[in-house]
């Protein structure tokens, strides 16, 4: 999974173009700049350690020190840890944690202390640290490495969940997630990381729960996030082809998420499908939809539909991989059934 | 490792405030039992009773910039540091006066104005909350130093390996202090630990680890000033295995059964309580009025807590939706 953060490309109109991954690395580097509070935090993330294994990091350490950007050891409940302690202390600490499915080994640090040490010393401590962790689908990287867990986080009080699809929102939300006073979850993904997009140069903070809609439509909404905002943009072509007219919300908040929104678009459409990468069963779906069926159950045109990964651990052999992650093909062939 | 030669002797005034602070802990520790007992509280209680030396000892060379991270037998530790008692109270009864509002209650005290930043209930997880705060002091270029307190089964954590590698590589101002009272809830030391001493582990991370009679001011003052000076002069972690006995069990209701017969009642003869006033007085430290005074003195500010706890106000249900996030929001 190595790979170099090259320089995005600045053109003269005031934008860049670049990856999600060098929008984090630009977010990182305006955010340390702009207050010495923030430190960043994690396994190789250093330059002499090659800057991070996606290269996310390259660059922090040289210009702002190794006291702000420090390589820890392999030892996720000491970086969660040290991070929470820095907070409590005033600081704002960027940890990475390489893949998402190794924050598993730091959830007591995570979830017991992060996510309620505010709550439980009734708002005289809080922490305000960003953890930003990698996962999705489509390495073949199996069962360990490849998990959606935001339906774990989410279902967490204290925590803000932010998953982003593009450039654009992984720079924003990230300076966002930097700056909330509470510990938030970044999730980069897989599916998301090499799209290019152009990145205004200024482009500042992008509130955290709030919704994107990517296309207005009329005839149903489609609700994703993360890697799965990139796949539905690949279904939209046939969808119109179909002769449906798509509204697509990207989430991009996971906890909490933009209910106005999605409620009014639904209001309008009368018809929901929500697909993400996580396990369909028990996942962040069903609380869509149930939210969605509650609230507006007389306006719905048929019952809200759900897509997401089979029950089983992410696979390994390609043809598995595929036949787990919801491809596009699939949004198109559930959007047809929504409409009847 | 042995006590250095050359360590610091405690004078007079050292061994009487180290004193005040065992006391007001054990005058502390009875009134929570007593109101326990007649119904007027209701709380699981972790007492500490008979580990006082420690967390006296410790705080005597404390200033309240120096923070600490403690565990559910922690109530002693925050007295130790002269957190107020009324608000200590308050959060023990669950009222709104509490420290936090009564939503942290006595497994969850904070009082950063006094530098008790975490206690956790979750066993170990002290130590890698200390490390950060032990970094933010070294980044602000400060001399404050983090305690993080931990039992003897807790070492046999992961986060405490983690923890105690990380701050030794770091060199973090943070002493790991250990009372080990000989068990982890029922299990006993020898059957829940591969090493004879938790110091001996030190080693194994690069830094000093001292096994002390933790019922011995005397030793104690000594190592603990090594390894508060340490800690401040920027040389890195210190690991502090301090050997005692909890007289209460491991909550109270606890009914010892898993204890030799006569173990605990020979461990309750040497009380350090007792043992170390006597000691002050025969050594012509303190003389008996002054003690006296002191524990008046105690014994009032203890009585008028727990009545400010008792009468404080239960918190509004409201407060369930508050300090969730900084911004009142649904999740
Ligand atoms: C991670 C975790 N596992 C189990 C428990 C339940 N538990 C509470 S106290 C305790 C014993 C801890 O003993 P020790 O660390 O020696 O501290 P002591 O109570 O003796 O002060 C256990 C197992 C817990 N709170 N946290």
């Amino acid at each position: 999974m190595s790979t170099t953060t090259t320089r995005a490309a600045t053109n003269n109109t005031g934008t860049s173009k670049m990856n999600s991954l060098q929008a984090v690395n630009a977010a990182l580097h305006q955010a340390m700049a702009a207050d010495d509070k923030v430190l960043v935090l994690g396994e190789d993330i250093a330059d002499p350690e090659g800057g991070g294994v996606t290269g996310a990091t390259a660059g922090l350490s040289t210009k702002f020190g190794g006291e702000r950007v420090r390589s820890t050891p392999i030892s996720e409940q000491a970086i969660i840890g040290a991070a929470i302690g820095a907070a409590l202390a005033g600081y704002k600490p960027v940890a990475e944690i390489m893949l998402m499915n190794f924050t598993t080994v730091a959830m007591d640090m995570i979830f017991n202390h992060a996510a309620k040490l505010r709550f439980m010393s009734g708002g005289q401590t809080s922490v305000p640290i960003t953890i930003r962790t990698l996962t999705g689908a489509g390495w073949q990287t199996a069962g360990q490495h490849a998990d959606h867990l935001e339906g774990w986080y989410a279902h967490a009080a204290g925590i803000k969940v932010v998953a982003p699809s593009n450039p654009v929102d992984y720079k924003g939300l990230l300076l966002s997630c930097i700056d909330d006073p509470d510990p938030c979850i970044f999730i980069e993904s897989a599916g998301s990381l090499f799209v290019p997009a152009e990145v205004p140069d200024d482009q500042g903070p992008i509130p955290l729960g709030k919704a994107r809609i990517v296309q207005e439509g009329s005839d149903l909404t489609i609700v994703t996030w993360s890697s799965q905002t990139v796949r539905a943009q690949m279904a939209l072509p046939a969808m119109a082809e179909a002769g449906l007219s798509v509204e697509l919300i990207d989430l991009r908040t996971i906890s909490p998420w933009d209910r106005e929104t999605v409620l009014a678009s639904v209001r309008k459409t009368g018809r929901l499908l929500v697909a993400h990468e996580a396990v369909r069963d028990f996942g962040p779906g069903a609380e869509i939809a149930a939210t969605v069926s509650e609230e507006l159950f007389g306006v719905l045109k048929a019952p809200v539909r759900r897509l997401g990964a089979p029950k089983c651990p992410v696979p390994f052999a390609k043809v598995l991989e595929d036949a787990y992650i919801v491809q596009p093909d699939q949004m198109v062939a559930a959007a047809q059934t929504l409409m009847g | 490792m042995t006590q250095p030669s050359n360590a610091p002797q405690p004078d007079s005034a050292a061994l009487t405030d180290i004193f005040r602070r065992m006391l007001r802990i054990e005058r502390n520790d009875d009134a929570i039992l007593s109101t326990i007992r007649k119904g007027r509280l209701q709380m699981p209680y972790y007492s500490a009773r008979g580990q006082e030396v420690i967390p006296a000892t410790i705080s005597h060379f404390l200033t309240d910039e120096d923070q600490i991270c403690t565990i559910y037998r922690g109530i002693q530790d925050m007295v130790a540091k002269d957190m107020p008692l009324k608000p200590l109270w308050a959060e023990i009864a669950g009222r709104i006066d509490g420290t936090c509002k009564g939503k942290g209650g006595p497994m969850h005290l904070t009082h950063p104005p006094t530098g008790v930043m975490v206690t956790t209930g979750v066993v170990g997880s002290s130590m890698p909350i200390a490390n950060g705060l032990a970094w933010a002091a070294k980044l602000d270029g400060s001399r404050r130093v983090v305690i993080a307190y931990f039992g003897d089964g807790a070492s046999n954590i992961g986060a405490f390996h983690e923890s105690l590698n990380l701050a030794s590589l770091w060199k973090l101002p943070v002493i790991f202090v250990c009372p080990n009272n000989g068990f982890a809830e029922h299990t006993r030391f020898e059957n829940g630990t591969s090493v004879d001493q938790i110091s001996k582990r030190a080693i194994g991370y690069g830094m000093p680890g001292f096994t002390v009679d933790g019922n011995d001011p005397w030793e104690m003052y000594a190592q603990v000033s090594t390894a508060i000076a340490r800690a401040r002069d920027g040389e890195g972690p210190t690991l502090l295995e301090c050997t005692t006995f909890r007289f209460l069990g491991h909550v109270l209701g606890d009914d010892n059964k898993y204890m030799a017969e006569g173990e605990l009642a020979a461990a309750k003869e040497k009380d350090p309580l007792p043992l170390f006033r006597q000691r002050l007085l025969d050594e012509g430290h303190v003389d008996e009025a002054t003690l006296a005074a002191m524990q008046a003195k105690i014994e009032a500010e203890v009585a008028e807590a727990r009545d400010f706890g008792l009468a404080s106000e239960l918190p509004s249900v409201d407060e369930i939706r508050r300090d969730v996030f900084a911004q009142e929001m649904m999740a």
